[in-house]
């Protein structure tokens, strides 16, 4: 890929990661966030961190289903995002909506299994974000950079398990959350069977790195 | 040498014809609706009638009311969907007028009334009453209605009657989230089945309500006729009812069926009881920007406390 290719991308990759947030920045100054526009704040941006953050982790299938190297290249800052919004989907629980009432949170915390899941999404996604940089990548070494980074998927499957646990019945959003997830996570276990039983046949490995192995550059 | 494979793929790429049945249905249906609807995404909404009433200071708040924008554009009413923007932009569909609400069961004098023979059966009053929903959010509505009372008087319930069970219309041509979606897919068993016990029923606070704002109710709040139940959470308070049925036994409810872990027949607002995924220790009036700690029975405790003395609220909720 050239050059202006690539920083085209990265820019259009930015300009769709803020787009939600210049929206509700412009619909706050409109006065057109709704009757209870706490709630819907809390919610777009709870939307758009498991619409990231499922984004983020479909890079790698891309490459293992169609063989396109490129989207690995926006894996971290997808990423980056989807942690940026979970900071703020907490943000506006705990200041506009508990306002600080810490013990009242930590309580609902420990009660209620949608918000357990999502403090430990939120919790999980901090180590990926501090070891983001380049510099973090190298003093680990990229073997525990990638299995430390296994965590996304984790965090993911919590993401989605709080979006189910806390939706009312009827609402169908979170299930098509929970089958891309699936999805996404299924192209990589078949991916993984695929490569055990041709080792065990004895053939070569194929020709794309493995998904989390010591071949795959996480700097790429 | 080229060796051309043949194309793979597997019974699972191929789409279901349910699948794609439906998803024709979707796009001629959105296609008739770009037709018919002008305006689209506005929400259609017609000139509502004035509706005369004599606030019943007595049975009012001293608080200002919620914002009409708010309680119009804010609400649950699956019937038109799940999202709280679904009953003021889909509710054109809903036809208040012609209307009959079927008033039967272990009565003297069952009978059939015409919405607008029922409007005018006994003087209407306003009542600002406080309205918590379930999900910890609160509204102040000016209604306009009667008590239940006056009209289940009228047909004189029997020794028999126990319950009233009230229905909410059935129509999916009106109600669109009555169509069964993918997979035959529905939030709730239709139609919306709500109930009371009777002495609730007969409590001078049960409103009949035909009106809110002065004016007669919006399709999205429930038109043309619903109850109104303050000291319970708001889903109590059936909309669009086309039945009302005294009974001898507790009425099994809509969202009782869905989830009765979640949804007791009581449901009376209680900020010692949580739900399983919402504390009601407190709740957010539309409007305000802290929250504000959940009264027993809504603040109606001093009038209706007396309904459930001796009984175990933390069961029975």
């Amino acid at each position: 890929m050239t050059r202006p290719a690539r920083v085209a991308l990265k820019v259009f990759v930015w300009g769709a990661c803020l787009a939600p947030l210049a929206l509700l920045a412009y619909r706050a100054w409109n006065d057109d966030l709704g009757a209870n526009p706490i709630s819907f704040i809390t919610n777009t941006l709870g939307d758009w961190t498991l619409r990231i953050l499922l984004t983020s982790l479909a890079m790698t299938p891309l490459r293992i289903v169609f063989g396109l190297s490129w989207p690995i290249t926006l894996r971290r800052l997808l990423g980056l995002f989807a942690f940026v919004y979970v900071c703020l989907h907490f943000a506006v629980w705990s200041v506009l909506d508990f306002f600080f009432d810490w013990p009242r949170m930590w309580a609902d915390i420990l009660k209620r299994p949608y918000i357990t899941m999502g403090m430990l999404a939120l919790v999980s996604l901090i180590p990926l974000a501090a070891t983001s940089t380049t510099g973090m990548i190298r003093r680990l070494g990229a073997r525990n950079w990638n299995r430390l980074h296994r965590l996304a998927y984790f965090a993911a499957v919590c993401a989605v398990l709080h979006y189910l646990w806390l939706a009312k019945v009827g609402v169908k959003d979170p299930y098509w959350y929970a089958a891309a997830l699936v999805m996404l996570l299924g192209v990589r276990v078949w991916e993984w069977g695929r490569r055990v039983t041709r080792r065990r046949r004895g053939r070569a490995v194929p020709a794309s790195p493995p998904v989390g192995s010591r071949a795959e550059n996480p700097l790429s | 040498m080229l060796i051309r494979r043949a194309p793979r793929f597997t019974a699972s790429e191929i789409t279901d014809p349910t699948l794609y049945l439906s998803r024709r249905e979707l796009i001629s249906g959105a296609a008739a609706a770009l037709v018919l609807v002008p305006g689209l995404g506005s929400a259609a909404a017609p000139a509502l009638q004035p509706l005369a009433a004599t606030r019943n200071a007595a049975f009012s708040l001293n608080e200002s009311a919620t914002k009409v924008e708010a309680a119009t554009t804010y609400n649950n009413f699956y019937e038109f969907g799940v999202n709280k923007d679904d009953p003021s932009r889909l509710g054109h569909t809903l036809r208040p007028r012609p209307w009959a609400v079927q008033v039967d069961g272990f009565v003297q004098k069952p009978k059939t009334f015409d919405i607008d023979e029922l409007t005018r059966l006994f003087p209407l009053e306003e009542r600002v009453y406080s309205l918590r929903c379930v999900e910890a959010w609160s509204m102040v509505i000016p209604w306009i209605g009667f008590p239940l009372a006056s009209l289940l008087k009228r047909v004189e319930p029997t020794g028999q009657a126990k319950f009233v069970e009230f229905t909410t219309l059935l129509d999916p041509n009106q109600f669109p989230a009555q169509k069964p979606g993918f997979f035959g897919f529905s939030s709730l068993d239709w139609p919306y089945v709500e109930g009371l016990r009777l002495d609730e029923a007969m409590h001078p606070l049960t409103l009949l309500t035909v009106g809110m704002y002065g004016k007669v109710l919006p399709n999205q709040n429930g038109a043309p006729v619903r109850v109104v139940v303050p000291w319970k959470y708001g889903f109590k308070s059936a909309k669009s009812i086309v039945r009302i049925r005294l009974v001898g036994e507790q009425p099994k409810t809509a969202w009782e069926k869905a989830a009765p872990s979640e949804y007791g027949f009581y449901s009376n607002v209680n900020p010692a009881v949580s739900h399983p995924r919402w504390s009601q220790a407190d709740e957010r009036r539309l409007g305000e920007f802290r929250r504000r700690p959940t009264l027993p029975f809504n603040g109606y405790a001093d009038q209706v406390a007396s309904l459930y003395s001796g009984m175990d609220l933390k069961k029975n909720f």
